[in-house]
């Protein structure tokens, strides 16, 4: 029977060209817009370490106490911690795995080669941030923790700098001259590209651009006096670098790593009672105010989602809506000019049920042509984006599979649904008055 | 022509023209929202800067290694720039326009002051900022060269006077006293007298969320020295590409031991500032274009088929002697009609929409104008689509009424 409707559609969609057309590129062009922002919508909002995503936490804490603050947030809190407290947080080891961070610029002078002196960024973390955020070594292994406590000349490096300076060889143990100092390679990361990068929290094009080249040891960075390149806010003047870590000055992110819902208790407890302490040795002259969020908590309060691609968004399904609206419009019109054709069926004895099925179908098969027509408009689409949009946003334009399946399915029901009020008036058809009118 | 006829015709055909209103109604609202947005982020990102544009560049320069002259190193870099011929002037810093990264402050006008007065950005320079920029100065003086104090890292800043923006200057003394008043900056207790005030110079965010912010600037006299740190260069008129050739190649001469990061000509950091602005609008600009084709083959189908449906009809009517014209205007004042429903019900949409984006994203109130000017455009959309299918139907056939169906 369904083979037969597919049949009875297609010479029916055959009959008037013009019109099938109109209603093919309605729900093409629709769907295309739509499929091309929620495309690079999905991927903003994506969950960039679903495995992990619940397991790991940012720590916050206020230590600037209630008054003003130059970017006022909806809790009353920073998204970035004083040196004082990341240190104070790592020494307590109160998580399974912990890290403070910053990235810092450095000038990296190649050995022996014609390349000239370049600088890279560097993330200064501690030896954890390789086990909790999952990333995936190609030669060697994180430092050892020992390396944390020993300040050590150290430096993990990634694929893409591994290629550029060895040519992609197997580099451990080999030395690089960053800032006239000797670190030594113990490790080359495999291809590793979180996005949206959830733990890079300075600045609003970090979260999608260019990830660091290489990490050494925090405590590293600290004592060569590395500053940070993501910005630092401070509520008070400060001067040298030892002013700066003695400050309240904010400018380090840290995360924590907690199993489970146990674990998560303890540490907000535990962070109760840090913040608690440090009000009763005088440095805070408030209330405990602290806060954990898992990663998609912390997507959401840091607002990953541009308002561009929310506005595109809202933008191109309005969009679809009028394209729908259209569509229906034109079956509609069809199906009230088919009214005699309807009669006859109906009066050779085919009931509404099986009219409305064969309209329905009718509009699933326009709604399946919309949607691969909208596939490659999507494609068109998003290549247009990637050409006005900045780099940073050039790796959100790329669909999986996943956006296919949507954008032909979406076709296919917004279509059905907007037929179903035309199909419906069809099956109104009286076969009396439509045969007598003839 | 009677409205009576039409309105009857209409509610027999109630369904199709309620598509159409809501099509047009919904194009409406889209169409005024995004128009208001792109003029909006076109109107950003065509903000002055209050420079002499064409003919600076930025060079972001970092020393390799530790680097214990960082004052000397920096006065070597300035003095080898403005050696050059094609070099007009040059000073160094730490932040510029359109670099969108920079230190923002709260400026007070008394001490102890609980709330700042206004935000800003601060800015040093020593007193060739002010030639170098093309800066414009409506009141006081610019630095003296006894103004002006080392910026390192490590050094706790002091100095005699500032220079801010007239627009931060209104903001902090609305009865134009700003001159000669302290204001305090990094230090709650410490004043800092105004000595000149600017005509404009731009803080280096372009963001439109920032938009606030944009003429807020403090300038200290300071030449900023430190291990990254970036120069402004202007170039003599019209020699801005080989200034920026020879201000590299005499840097690595003047010492080797650096890196320079970027040198970017303020072309260039227009165009990379506004890149995801510009392309916005060209985004919006498609989809608009895409809603408004759509919505006219909406309504030309949608108007061809009842002209087909109608043809016995009128084919009477021009049979009883009504002319072409006749059937023309029938078909446009029944378009007019379910147009005129539309812009109403798609400016309230438009309003809503816009007030709803108000709360939720940074956007402004959307003026009247667009909306009634999104209104017209609707009526015109209908008027033009409606055109074909009504001359269709002009052509039919006084005869095909006694002809039978």
């Amino acid at each position: 029977m369904f083979s037969h409707y597919l049949l009875l559609a297609l010479r029916s969609l055959k009959r008037n060209v013009l019109l099938t057309a109109l209603m093919i590129a309605a729900i093409g062009v629709g769907i295309g817009a739509s499929m091309t922002t929620l495309t690079v919508f999905r991927a903003m909002g994506a969950d960039p370490i679903p495995q992990k995503s619940a397991e790991l936490y940012a720590v916050q804490i206020d230590n600037w106490g209630p008054g003003k603050r130059a970017h006022p947030s909806s809790d009353n809190l920073e998204s970035m911690l004083s040196y004082i407290d990341a240190v104070g947080l790592v020494n307590a080891r109160a998580a399974q795995r912990q890290t403070a961070m910053y990235v810092t610029g450095m000038a990296l002078t190649p050995a022996g080669s014609q390349l000239k002196p370049f600088m890279v960024r560097a993330r200064a973390t501690y030896t954890d941030f390789f086990p909790m955020f999952d990333v995936p070594f190609r030669y060697g292994s994180a430092w050892p923790a020992a390396d944390d406590a020993a300040h050590a000349d150290v430096v993990v490096i990634t694929r893409k700098l591994n290629n550029k300076l060895f040519g992609g060889i197997d580099s451990v143990g080999k030395t690089l001259n960053l800032d006239d100092r000797a670190y030594r390679i113990v490790g080359v990361l495999d291809s590793w590209n979180l996005l949206p990068r959830f733990y890079d929290i300075q600045g609003r094009g970090a979260k999608f651009s260019e990830g660091e080249d290489l990490y050494v040891p925090f405590t590293r960075a600290i004592d060569g006096a590395m500053r940070g390149l993501g910005g630092m806010r401070c509520k008070e003047e400060v001067s040298g670098w030892e002013g700066i870590l003695r400050s309240e000055c904010i400018w380090t992110a840290f995360w924590v790593e907690l199993p489970d819902a146990a674990a998560v208790d303890r540490y907000r407890r535990f962070l109760s009672g840090y913040a608690s302490e440090q009000r009763r040795s005088g440095r805070f002259h408030w209330p405990a105010h602290t806060q954990l969020r898992d990663v998609r908590q912390w997507l959401a309060y840091q607002h990953v989602v541009s308002d561009e691609v929310r506005i595109l968004v809202l933008v191109s399904f309005s969009f679809l809506f009028v394209c729908l609206m259209n569509a229906a419009g034109l079956m509609l019109a069809k199906i009230v000019g088919r009214a005699a054709e309807i009669g006859v069926r109906r009066a050779l004895g085919a009931n509404r049920g099986a009219i409305f099925v064969q309209c329905l179908i009718e509009a699933g098969v326009i709604g399946l042509a919309g949607g691969l027509a909208g596939l490659a408009l999507t494609a068109l689409g998003l290549a247009g984006l990637r050409s006005v949009l900045s780099e940073s946003m050039v790796d959100l334009t790329r669909t999986d599979l996943l956006d296919v399946v949507i954008a032909v399915v979406l076709a296919i029901v917004a279509t059905v649904l907007a037929g179903l009020y035309p199909t419906w008036r069809a099956t109104q058809v009286q076969p009396a008055w439509a045969l007598k009118s003839q | 022509m009677q409205l009576h006829p039409i309105l009857t015709a209409l509610r027999r055909n109630k369904v199709g023209a309620i598509v159409i209103c809501v099509q047009m109604a919904i194009t409406l609202a889209i169409l005024c929202n995004a128009l208001f947005i792109i003029e909006q982020r076109l109107a950003s990102s065509a903000r002055p800067t209050g420079t002499v544009e064409a003919e600076l560049f930025a060079i972001d320069n970092e020393w390799v290694g530790a680097a214990t002259d960082l004052p000397a190193r920096a006065r070597a870099d300035i003095a080898a720039l403005r050696s050059l011929p094609d070099v007009a002037d040059a000073y160094s810093t730490a932040s510029y326009p359109l670099e969108n990264g920079g230190w923002l402050q709260g400026v007070a006008i008394k001490p102890n002051q609980d709330d700042e007065t206004a935000q800003a950005t601060t800015y040093f320079g020593d007193e060739h900022m002010l030639p170098t920029l093309g800066l414009k100065l409506v009141a006081g003086r610019n630095f003296n060269a006894v103004d002006i104090g080392e910026h390192t890292s490590n050094e706790a800043p002091v100095y005699p006077g500032i220079i801010v923006t007239r627009a931060l200057a209104d903001k902090l003394f609305p009865d134009g006293s700003a001159l000669g008043r302290s204001v305090y900056i990094e230090s709650p207790d410490r004043g800092m007298p105004i000595v000149g005030i600017v005509d404009r110079l731009a803080a280096p965010w372009t963001r439109i969320e920032a938009a606030d912010v944009y003429e807020n600037s403090v300038i200290e006299p300071f030449r900023y020295a430190d291990k990254a740190g970036s120069y402004m260069v202007r170039a003599k008129p019209h020699r801005l590409a080989a200034a920026m050739q020879a201000a590299q190649v005499k840097l690595d001469e003047v010492n080797g031991a650096r890196v320079l990061s970027k040198v970017r000509s303020f072309a260039q950091l227009r165009a990379t500032a506004y890149r995801d602005d510009r392309g916005l609008a060209i985004i919006l600009g498609v989809v608009c274009a895409a809603l408004v084709a759509v919505t006219a083959f909406g309504i030309v189908g949608l108007t061809s088929y009842w002209v087909a449906q109608r043809r016995r009809q009128i084919g009477i009517r021009r049979a009883l002697g009504a002319t072409r014209s006749a059937i023309v205007r029938y078909f446009q004042i029944e378009n007019l009609l379910i147009a005129g429903v539309s812009a109403g019900l798609g400016a309230g949409l438009a309003v809503s929409i816009n007030l709803w984006m108000v709360q939720g994203f940074a956007m402004t109130r959307l003026s009247p104008g667009y909306v009634l000017a999104g209104a017209v455009l609707v009526l015109l959309l209908g008027q033009v689509s409606v055109l074909w299918p009504a001359l269709r139907a002009a052509s039919i056939a006084p005869a095909l009424a006694t002809r039978g169906a």
